[in-house]
């Protein structure tokens, strides 16, 4: 084995461990969706995790595709992303603030009061 | 007069590097001169439509980039601080609404701390005020106000902060 393809070996592990971990914060960010009380905590579940989860991600894939062009779309992707999600995050807010949504605003455990948690 | 030139040419060699990225064709006819005619029609629209300015020329402010590393630390940090409360066995929270004085006049500044506030500390931004911003916390040890401080001070030093 050769250094080239040691190199190889290590980017493809780098790139899969980070596509792994991209797509296991999402997962996690989708159970803190279901596991939450209402609306606005929710909402840090989802709007949190997904920005960091596609960030990296696409990290990974631009690992896998190397000097390319697809490289710098998947950056430019990135950068896209990074700008629109917490923008989405907050406009999903606003409206459901200023449409007059009641946030949950006592201290809330998962293991009592199964019946308002809707 | 001669800020109006300067951004309609950084728009203009913006924009070429963009076309040039995403074809990906080189110095081929006829995609070149459509991707010249795109270029000079999206160039003279942004004029007739009064939008050329210092916001909607995207050229790179290097002390962002320093933000943005900054920035992407503290993201992983909240993210794991969320994830550890989202996949604990008991969810134990107390959510707050809060409110955060924020003295920075600047569009572009105030829209990027607003937007940082989101993506970070367990708070999620819900309505943008003059003298300040409306925060909600997951749980009430987001919500320190000094944090919000040393973000306000960051975006201070990235941005420059005309005007204040």
């Amino acid at each position: 084995m050769d250094w080239m393809s040691v190199l190889q070996f290590a980017v493809h592990l780098v790139s899969a461990a980070l596509m792994l971990t991209g797509a296991g914060i999402v997962l996690a960010g989708a159970v803190g969706v279901i596991r939450l009380p209402d609306f606005y905590t929710r909402m840090h579940a989802a709007g949190m995790t997904d920005t960091l989860g596609a960030e990296l991600i696409i990290l990974g894939l631009i690992l896998q595709a190397g000097f390319t062009l697809v490289s710098v779309k998947l950056a430019l992707l990135g950068l896209i992303i990074f700008l629109t999600s917490p923008t989405a995050t907050h406009a999903v807010a606003n409206a459901a603030y200023r449409s007059g949504l009641k946030p949950l605003l006592r201290r809330w455990r998962s293991d009592e009061n199964r019946e308002d948690a809707a | 007069m001669t800020r109006k030139w300067l951004y309609g040419v950084t728009l203009t060699l913006v924009l070429t590097a963009l076309w040039a990225l995403l074809s990906g064709y080189g110095l081929k006819q006829p995609l070149l001169s459509l991707g010249v005619f795109s270029i000079v029609v999206t160039v003279w629209m942004t004029i007739r439509m009064g939008l050329l300015d210092g916001e909607s020329t995207p050229y790179l402010r290097l002390r962002y980039l320093a933000y943005w590393g900054w920035l992407a630390r503290e993201i992983v940090k909240a993210n794991i601080a969320v994830l550890r409360i989202v996949l604990a066995p008991v969810i134990e929270i107390k959510p707050v609404v809060t409110r955060t004085p924020v003295t920075l006049t600047d569009d572009v500044a105030r829209a990027t701390l607003a937007n940082s506030y989101t993506l970070t500390p367990g708070t999620v931004t819900m309505e943008i005020e003059e003298g300040g911003f409306i925060l909600h916390g997951l749980d009430e040890s987001f919500c320190g106000q000094e944090g919000f401080r040393t973000f306000e001070r960051k975006v201070k030093a990235a941005t420059g902060e005309r005007g204040a």
